[in-house]
Order: C-alpha cells, then structure tokens, then sequence
C-alpha cells in the first residue's frame, strides 16, 4: 500500500478538516455514559446479557445513518487482531478499557468516524463525539440529539435525583465528559503552563497529556475536561469549559508573540532544526518525534514554515504510534525496529508535500 | 450555631452552595465539612479509592443525628444490592456500581461520596431523557414556579404571585393530560 493511501485510510476523515482556533485546539469531544435500566453493568453483567446488548446493537443500528453519520459499522472486539484494535485506540475511537476487556466489547462507528459508540466498556454506552477544532457547543448539540435516537430504543438507567446512572460515581448524573484536545507549545517553553494547571484544576477541570505517561504531555499536546458530572447542567460544564479553553487560547496566543517579538531568531532556529531532525532522521524514539513535530507544527502556525499542512501534527502523532507503525509494516516490530520504522514514515510523509 | 450534619459540635464553617440555581447556606464542624464532602480535598486526595477507604473508615463512627443514641451504636444490617448482589462494602472497595438498583439500595449513604467526587453536589441537574423521563420535566418546571410563588408571597408581590399561580395550575393540567396519553 501506497503511503498516501494508507495516511488516507488511518486519519479519520473529520481529523483533516480544519476547525474554528484550530491554530490552538486540535480537537473538540463530548462523552455520554448510558446504562441499560434493566441490565447489570458490565462489571457484574452474565455472559448471555452482554452478547444480547451487542446483538440488539448489531439489529438495531448496524448499517443505520443519522444526520450527517451514516452507515454504522458495529465492530465486535473478539473478532478483531491484537494490531487492529491496538490501531483503533490510537484513532481515539475506543478506550484501552474495551480492548482490556474485549470479549463482549464492541464499537458501533460511522463511515466517517466522527462517532463511535464504545459497548460493554465500563457503562453498556459510551457515545463519543468528535469535532475538529474548538467547537464544544456543536459537538454538544449533535451528541445530544443523537443520545435522543438511541434513546427511543432503549430505556435507560436515570433516577430523578441522581440522573444517569453508571458504573462508576465519578460519572454519574449527566454523564457527560467535554473535552477539549489543545497544543500549547509556547506556555510549556515559558513554564506558564506549570502555574496555570493547579488554578485550572481549582476549577473543576482536570489537565492531562494525552500522549506519554504521568505528567508528561509528549507533542505539548494537552486535554482539557470536566471533571464534575452531577449537579450541573450539560451547558453549564460546557461554558465552564469554554471559557477557560478561550483563556488558555489567548495566553497561548500572547505567549507566541512573547517569544516571536523577543527571541524570533532563537525560536526559528529551534523550529528549522527540528524540521532538519523530521526530514532527515535514520532513528527517531516517540519522545523526540512528538517534541519536533511539536515544533515544525508551531513553525507553521507562525508563518515560519509554509508549504506543510497544519495537520501534521495530529496526523503524525497518530501514525507514529505503535500500532499504526506495525499495521503500516504489515508485522509485530521491536521498539528498535519502530524507532527506525517512525523515522523513515515521517521522512516519506514530508517528502509528500514537497513534490506537490 | 450547631453543625446542621452532626449537631453535636458548633458550626465552624459557613458558605453557601448553589444547587440547582438555589442557593443553599451551610454550617458544618470541620469534621463533617471533610466526611460529608463539603470540603473537596485537593487533587491527590482526589481518587476514588482515597474517597471511598476515608468513607469506609467513617462508617465505624457512631453518625447518629440525635445525641442520644451515640452511647448505643450498633453496627448497621448488611446493605446488598437485591438486583445485583453487591454489598456497599464491596462497592465502597470496588469503587464501581453492579446496576442501577444500586443506587436506590445504597441511598442516601451515597450522599457523601457524591458531594466529595462532584465539588459539594448529590442532585442532577441536567438533562431529562425524552422518552423515559415522562412528567419530570413538567414536574421540575411546577417546583420551580412554585418557589418563585413563595418568594413572590413572602415579598407581597401578589399581582405577580397570581400569574405564577395559574402558570403552575396550566402546567399541573398538562402533567395530568400527559398521563392520559401515556395509557393508550
Ligand atoms: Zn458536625
Ligand atoms: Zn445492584
């Protein structure tokens, strides 16, 4: 398979459009938790109830479309290879929990990826629904309207006081998680953004890397969501988040001026090594990729760099994950292997754009 | 002013939460300000399981509301989910429901954990589902107007209280012609 053929097949369609601030916020998600009324959750749930729910699903909405999403696909996880799934958690369309637990797992996913229903995961439904760039208000609308569709199928666990009820007590009530995905180079280069995550937290919200381990937010790519579900209302959570993601926005947009009208030399020299390192490498590790590519994506946005485009980063931090490498080199690979695999996949990827 | 959770010790912490846009003054001891979930702790004591074994230790804490019953503790009959089969003790190690029967099993005792988890918060405040939810989005518009029918009363706004009233009584037919419906 051609590379260009492959990137078209492993990027979700929605993932290459370029949304509102999407210099700043790659991408925008909202997550429901819903629950069968009558079943047990999944924890505690028999076999035979589990493969009635994926039944039911596979019935009732396999090859169904609603609104824009057509075409649901219900893909079952015990019919899938260890690489298959691996690659469909690091397209963020199911969670590590569904493969983990994978023998009455399954994903009910539109043609274009936008939406994926993970089944059987910790709740009996996890709607997840992708926007690109900064566009919580829409995602928030479209998840709701399509909770309301498969709502007229199934009755779901809701008690007046407590609302939706789930497995676990840090979701219950609307069930709602929002996030937001941000690249925020310049407040990790002046250490603001060391300052600004306690208050956020202080807020309600939770900050976390959604590439590497710990603390670590490999590519400065960050998330940002809610982290109370009960006691307010879906709208209020979103413009709670809202307004702090548009403050993050406007620091993040100060600081690369900051850095651009003090230091604009040493910062294009940073971003021209970097696109050096991308372009040239024989060996490249994870870490040193995301933190150039990091850097050839704010190239970008500053003007510094002109003929790629800005979905690179998000494009190449997906692909240079383990399973999409091994998917690509059609075979299981060492890290060794996958460190000199990921160096010659980003060259191959940039020589892409400079023979347009 | 005593602790309106415990009402043994005095009051040393006074705020004001807001509920469902009401809002909702508070007078707890900093015991209880901690156990019942006022006070959410900062993140690292933000886990689950930290939230839940802090539960579980209290609970051998004599919680009467009267003072005379504190002498007398017994510990309490065994909590079991009757759909399920989980035990608040299982649930409290857990940290996971096994249904939604659950909730109603565990009641009330749940109000703590829920506070802690969601920044002082144990009632929904958002979204009703369209088809199940039947009359409680009728029923969550009557209470409303009905506080507002209070405040009007109290303020001797009583042109404005009369309005209200028949909003409420519209609203009370159209629950009741709902219901109608739901029979066919
Ligand atoms: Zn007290
Ligand atoms: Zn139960």
């Amino acid at each position: 398979m051609s590379l260009q053929q492959f990137i078209n097949e492993a990027i979700s369609p929605w993932m290459q459009e370029n949304g509102p601030d999407s210099d700043i916020v790659l991408s925008s998600r909202i997550r429901l938790a819903r629950n069968f009324e009558q079943v047990p959750f999944p924890i505690l749930a028999n076999q035979e109830d589990l493969d009635h729910i994926l039944d039911f699903f596979q019935q009732e909405y396999g090859q169904q479309s609603f609104g824009n999403y057509h075409q649901f696909e219900l893909v079952r996880m015990n019919e899938l290879q260890s690489i298959q799934k691996r690659v469909l958690v690091e397209k963020h369309l199911i969670s590590p929990h569904l493969v983990e637990h994978s023998n009455h797992g399954a994903a009910l996913i539109s043609k274009n990826e936008q939406v994926s229903v993970m089944v059987n995961e910790e709740d009996h439904i996890r709607i997840q629904l992708y926007f690109p760039g900064f566009q919580l208000e829409k995602a928030l609308k479209q998840a709701s309207e399509f909770d309301d569709w498969l709502e007229e199928k199934i009755n779901y666990a809701f008690d007046e006081d407590r609302g939706y009820l789930t497995s676990c007590p840090t979701n219950v009530g609307t069930g709602m998680r929002a996030s937001v995905m941000m690249h925020l180079p310049a407040l990790v280069m002046t250490q603001q953004i060391n300052r600004m995550i306690p208050a956020i937290n202080q807020l309600g919200l939770v900050v976390r890397g959604i590439y590497g381990e710990g603390s670590e937010a490999l590519g400065n790519i960050f998330q940002i969501s809610n982290q109370i579900t009960l006691g307010k209302s879906e709208t209020d959570i979103v413009e709670d988040l809202k307004s702090v993601v548009q403050q993050l926005i406007e620091q993040e947009r100060n600081a690369r001026k900051r850095i651009m009208d003090q230091s604009g030399v040493q910062l294009e020299d940073k971003i021209f090594r970097s696109y050096g390192i991308l372009s040239n490498s024989r060996i490249i590790e994870s870490k040193e990729a995301s933190k150039c590519l990091s850097d050839v994506r704010l190239g970008i946005d500053l003007g510094y760099i002109q003929h790629i485009p800005k979905t690179i980063l998000n494009e190449l931090m997906i692909l240079t994950q383990p399973g999409f490498l091994q998917q690509y080199a059609q075979k299981n690979l060492s890290p060794e292997e996958r460190d000199v695999r990921r160096a010659s996949l980003i060259r191959e990827r940039l020589k892409l754009e400079n023979n347009l | 002013m005593e602790c309106q959770e415990c009402h043994q010790r005095p009051a040393t912490l006074h705020f004001t939460q807001v509920i469902n846009g009401h809002k909702k003054e508070v007078h707890v001891c900093e015991k209880c300000a901690y156990e019942q979930g006022y006070m959410s702790q900062n993140s690292e004591s933000f886990s689950l399981p930290n939230l839940l074994s802090g539960l579980f230790n209290f609970d051998s804490y004599p919680m009467s509301q009267s003072k005379n019953q504190t002498s007398s503790y017994e510990a309490p009959p065994k909590l079991q989910c009757e759909k399920c089969g989980l035990t608040y003790d299982e649930f409290t190690k857990i940290g996971k429901f096994g249904c939604a029967k659950c909730y109603k099993t565990f009641g009330e005792k749940l109000n703590p954990i829920f506070r802690r988890v969601h920044s002082g918060n144990s009632v929904h405040d958002g979204k009703v589902p369209k088809r199940m939810g039947g009359d409680i989005h009728v029923r969550k518009q009557i209470e409303e107007q009905r506080q507002k029918l209070n405040h009007l009363i109290r303020s001797e706004e009583f042109e404005e209280a009369a309005k209200v009233r028949d909003q409420i009584r519209m609203l009370e037919k159209q629950m009741n012609s709902e219901q109608g419906d739901g029979d066919q």
